[in-house]
Order: structure tokens, then C-alpha cells, then sequence
């Protein structure tokens, strides 16, 4: 097992924030909207240095995604911030109409994802839009596992001619991917080759399965680690790759297990390759108040939960 | 200029013909608003509006209309053909398979003229608004226009919208409601109630004017005197009164002919009432 270390931990909202600043030195076309969230979504850094390009459109999400489709008229590159569930299911016919069916360039950028948003509890935590955003033709769905990633992430998707979700997270959590790596939409990362299952991870549940690789690799359990980060367009080459090597699958997101990353590799072996598969993610219920943590742990979405999927997974293979 | 008004309502006529004709070929689509906002949208082609047919999305340099009630697409499809924007042979494929002229409007089928797809009512005014913030960042003098049924009013992302364009000055910008007093389910009166819209506009910080959108003179009165309105710090509204169904008497005045196709009989009655000064598609 390949290893990892890490010498901080951050949270991902900022590498966004950082991403967000470089993208607008980049690029001039780069604009930012935001519905009241500003400090949660940590933009103060690109308004303080980009004034004239923040839109303040108070906590109105529906004016936000129109006002964002209409600015790409004229050549506006515009990036909304407010959390997951207000980015999406909220404002989906404004997002399916106004950006995705009318093909306009803007960076749909969502904090607070999932249950790690903690303590406000289900009203606030999604773990449905990553399902909503990938069954939108054309949309680019991307879900980063650490605040490098992130930040590359964002600096990146300037670059995509196309509407893309961007997905990330509240919690403090290990740094650990390169901070000068160059991040490619589509292209899936291997974190650690390995030959016995193949464990497809994506967001906060990448940490998770590193942790997981190293006690299965104590186990004698040689796992290969593959970081999803962008879900939609789906690398199908690697999937397939790594799955006919190993010849089972785990999966892990911090997401409902319907209609998330699972799903899509399942649809993709279904498709190509027939392989068992284990989920790890939330079995179709909402969230609840509590520390990330305590959070994590109830619904099942730890390094242990990882350990226990592979196991299963194993015994299943032909 | 009594030419020019004659001229703009012999094109009027026409386009109300294609309306009809385009809707009795599909056998279905919304007669009504279009024929009541036709002479609007003939201004606004022929007279108003700094645009090319050479269609451009950026539209940098152009004033820009944007339709919010994308159910009135027949008024909007005959005008841009009637204006060079495609060939006026492609109206006749209106509503049929592999056209770009969808039911609604879209850009997914790239027809030239438009910008953005429309039909799920109530998003239009935030689309214009950010196309007007997108022309002031690219210091571009040009005006963005939209168009809102006052049925569509009755979407809650409409007032978010009325609430942002005076608080952020967005005074590049004229947008027009179609008051027709009608939407599926009958008079608005009876459906909700929309209230003084004047004094809701008012109260919000819009310069609101007010025209009769069936008489051609006073549309470019109106027209021109919204554009000498802006840059002074406020976005233009204008309440346009109109008749559903203008131009066609049995249409005239009722919610029954918002989506109804006429038949072939009815088609001959309507067009004996329009004049055919273009020739038909």
C-alpha cells in the first residue's frame, strides 16, 4: 500500500475559495454570484481582489441560477456559491431549463455536501444531488476529496466550455493530493494499485479509503484505490480496467446509494463486465443532527465500513 | 413616420397570418398571446431594436430580447423569419419532428435569434437581468428587452428578479408584461388576482410606463420613450395592455383560444380577417 501522509488538515469550501481567486486572475471572464453565503463558501478573498465581478443576489437561489445563465451571454464565465441542497434540488427546473437544456457555461458550485454539513441537520444535508445533477444531459458532475484537489478543481473548470457541478464539503479534513497537481475532468485517479478489489471513491470517502487500504493491506489484502473525483463523463476505461484486474468492486461516496456513484459504475460493469459489487454509502434515508464524525459513523460511511464491504465483496467473486 | 407605422402593420398582418396557418399545421400550440403580441414584436424587429440577422449568442454590440412566456413562440418564430433570420419555409415545420422550431423556444436545436430556452415560465427576468450585468461588465452601451405574460407573474422567481434589477441599478434594461388580463384557467382576476401591478413595480424601485400593444404608434411612442429612460439608475417596465386573440375576431378576448389550434374552417374565417401583404410561407 502505496503510502499517504498528510501534515493538515482543511476543508475543501476553501480550497474552493482559493481555487475561486485564481481562476479570476486567469481570467477576466471569471464572475462570481452568491446567495448569502459568502462566508461559507469562503468567496471574501475574490470579491476583496474582484469587486465588480461578485453578485450579491441575496438568499434568492432561483433569480441566482438565471441570473448565472444570462451573464454567459456576452462571454461571463459566472461560478455560484451556496450550499448543496440550495444549488440543487431547490433550483433544479431553473438549472434543467435556464443552464443545462440551454447549454450556457456556468459553474454550478455547491459546499455543505452531504451528512458532514453536521449539525443542522437533514433539511440541510443532500445526499440526492449528485443523482440530480448527473441525469441532466450535458452536465459535468465533479465531487473533489481534499482542499488541493478542490482548489485545482475550480482553477480548472474555467477552462470546460460547458455547465459542471462542483461538489465539495464543510469539515476539516486531511490534505494529502499534490498542491501542483493539474486537474483533468474525466480522468480518474489511481491511488493505489492493487489486485485483489478494486475500491472506487469519491469526495470526503477518499481519506476513508485509504485508511481502508491500509488495514486491509495488514489483512493481507492487496486493494486497489481509485479516486472517482468526476462522475459524469464517467472513466469508464479505468473502471473497467481495474475491475477485470481485481474481478470485484467496492464503492464509496457520501451520498444516497441510489442514483450516486455506485450507480454508475454498476451501470457501466452491468453494461461490460459483470462484477460483483458492495456499496458503501447512505441507504436511502436522510441525515440528522450531529458532529460529522458521530455522523459518519452511523450511517456507515467509515474506513470500517470500507474493511467490512471488501470482505463481503471477496467471498463473492467467482 | 405615418408610412413607417403602416408599414410595421402590414407586416403585423402577416405575421399574424403565419401564426395561424403555423399552429393549424400542427394542430396545436398558443394562438392567442402570440396574435396579441404581434404588433410588439414587429416593433420590436423593425423599428427598436439595433440587431443582425447574422446570428451571434454574445450578441456584443446588438440590444437583445429575451421571451419569457416561451408559449408565444409562433409570434416569435414568424418575426425573426420575417427579419431574415432563417428561411420563412422553415415556419412550416413549427411543432414537427427534427425542427428547430421546438414548441418552445430553444437554443438546443441552434436556431438562429435565440438566446435561451424558455417555456418553464417565471425564469426569463433573472436571464435578461444577467445578460444586462454581462453588457455593463463588457461596457457594452446596448439594451437587453424581455417579455412576461402576467399570468407568469404568478411564479415567485419573478418578484426575486423585480427585487434585484432596482437594488443593483440594472437601468439597461426594458422589460414588457403582456397584460392580457388571461391565462389557461381563465381571467387572472379569477385565477390570482395580480393586484395593482403598477404600484407592485413602483413599490419594488421600476420606472413603469404603460401602452396600448395593439396600436402601433403608440408601441413606438412607448418603445422610445423606455429607451430614453435608461441609464438613469432604475430597469423599465411596461404594462402593455393587449387583446388575446387581436387581429381574429372569434379570438379576440377570451382565455379559449390560449391553446387551442383552429380547425380548417376556422382557419379560412381567420385569415379572411388578416391580410396577406408578404406572401405566405
Amino acid at each position: 500500500m502505496k503510502k499517504y501522509t498528510y501534515t493538515e488538515k482543511k476543508d475543501t469550501r476553501s480550497g474552493f475559495g482559493a481555487g475561486l481567486l485564481e481562476a479570476g486572475k486567469k481570467n477576466s471572464n471569471v464572475v462570481a454570484l452568491c446567495a448569502d453565503l459568502v462566508g461559507s463558501l469562503k468567496m471574501n478573498d475574490f470579491i476583496k481582489e474582484f469587486p465588480e465581478r461578485f453578485i450579491q443576489t441575496g438568499i434568492a437561489e432561483a433569480n441566482m441560477m438565471g441570473i448565472a445563465a444570462g451573464m454567459t451571454i456576452g462571454g461571463k464565465i459566472p461560478y455560484t456559491g451556496t450550499f448543496a441542497n440550495f444549488s440543487t434540488g431547490r433550483v433544479y427546473d431553473q438549472i434543467r431549463q435556464s443552464i443545462a437544456y440551454s447549454g450556457k457555461n456556468v459553474k454550478i458550485c455547491a459546499s455543505h455536501a452531504g451528512l458532514t454539513l453536521g449539525e443542522d441537520g437533514a433539511t440541510h444535508q443532500i445526499l440526492e444531488d449528485i443523482g440530480l445533477m448527473k441525469m441532466l444531459p450535458g452536465m459535468t458532475v465533479i465531487n473533489t476529496c481534499d482542499y488541493n484537489q478542490t482548489k485545482a478543481a475550480t482553477i480548472a473548470i474555467a477552462d470546460y466550455e460547458g455547465p459542471v457541478y462542483l461538489r465539495f464539503g464543510r469539515p476539516v479534513i486531511p490534505v494529502f493530493t499534490d498542491p501542483d497537481q493539474k486537474f483533468e475532468i474525466g480522468k480518474a485517479w489511481m491511488v493505489n494499485e492493487g489486485t485483489d478489489v478494486s475500491i472506487f471513491a469519491t469526495g470526503h470517502l477518499v481519506w476513508k479509503a485509504i485508511e481502508a487500504g491500509e488495514k486491509l493491506a495488514e489483512m493481507g489484502i492487496n486493494a486497489e484505490i481509485i479516486n472517482i473525483h468526476t462522475i459524469k463523463p464517467l472513466d469508464e476505461e479505468a473502471v473497467l480496467k481495474s475491475a477485470a484486474k481485481t474481478g470485484c468492486v467496492v464503492t464509496a461516496e457520501e451520498h444516497n446509494r441510489l442514483g450516486g456513484l455506485g450507480d454508475s459504475i454498476a451501470q457501466v460493469l452491468a453494461t461490460h463486465l459483470p462484477t460483483p459489487q458492495e456499496y458503501v454509502a447512505v441507504n436511502d434515508s436522510f441525515g440528522e443532527s450531529g458532529t460529522p464524525d458521530q455522523l459518519m459513523k452511523k450511517y456507515g460511511l467509515e474506513a470500517d465500513n470500507i474493511v467490512e464491504a471488501v470482505q463481503k465483496v471477496m467471498k463473492r467473486k467467482a | 413616420m405615418t408610412t413607417d407605422i403602416k408599414h410595421l402593420e402590414s407586416i403585423a398582418s402577416q405575421v399574424r397570418r403565419d401564426i395561424v396557418r403555423m399552429v393549424h399545421g400542427c394542430q396545436s400550440g398558443h394562438p392567442g398571446g402570440s396574435l396579441g403580441c404581434a404588433d410588439f414584436f414587429v416593433a420590436l424587429y423593425f423599428h427598436v431594436l439595433k440587431h443582425n440577422k447574422n446570428f451571434n449568442m454574445d450578441g456584443i454590440g446588438e440590444d437583445l430580447f429575451f421571451l419569457s412566456n416561451g408559449h408565444i413562440s409562433p409570434v416569435w418564430y414568424s418575426t425573426l423569419a420575417r427579419a431574415g433570420y432563417f428561411p420563412v419555409s422553415e415556419l412550416a415545420t413549427f411543432r414537427k419532428i427534427d425542427s428547430r422550431l421546438q414548441g418552445h423556444p430553444t437554443t438546443h436545436e441552434h436556431l438562429p435569434g435565440i438566446r435561451i430556452a424558455s417555456g418553464s415560465l417565471g425564469q426569463g427576468l433573472s436571464v435578461a437581468i444577467g445578460a444586462a450585468l454581462t453588457k455593463k461588465l463588457n461596457n457594452d452601451p446596448q439594451l437587453v428587452f424581455s417579455l412576461h405574460g402576467d399570468g407568469e407573474l404568478q411564479e415567485g422567481q419573478i418578484w426575486e428578479a423585480a427585487m434585484f434589477a432596482p437594488h443593483n441599478k440594472v437601468d439597461n434594461l426594458i422589460s414588457t408584461i403582456d397584460v392580457n388580463g388571461q391565462q389557461i384557467d381563465g381571467p387572472t382576476e379569477k385565477v390570482l388576482s395580480l393586484g395593482s401591478l403598477r404600484a407592485k413595480f413602483e413599490a419594488f424601485g421600476w420606472d413603469v410606463l404603460e401602452m396600448n400593444g395593439n396600436d402601433m404608434t403608440d408601441i413606438i411612442r412607448v418603445l422610445e420613450l423606455a429607451k430614453s429612460k435608461t441609464g438613469k439608475g432604475k430597469p423599465i417596465l411596461i404594462l402593455m395592455q393587449t387583446n388575446m386573440g387581436h387581429g381574429v375576431d372569434f379570438m379576440m378576448g377570451s382565455h379559449k383560444w390560449h391553446g387551442v389550434a383552429p380547425n380548417d374552417e376556422q382557419l379560412e374565417l381567420a385569415l379572411g380577417q388578416l391580410e396577406c401583404t408578404l406572401g405566405d410561407y
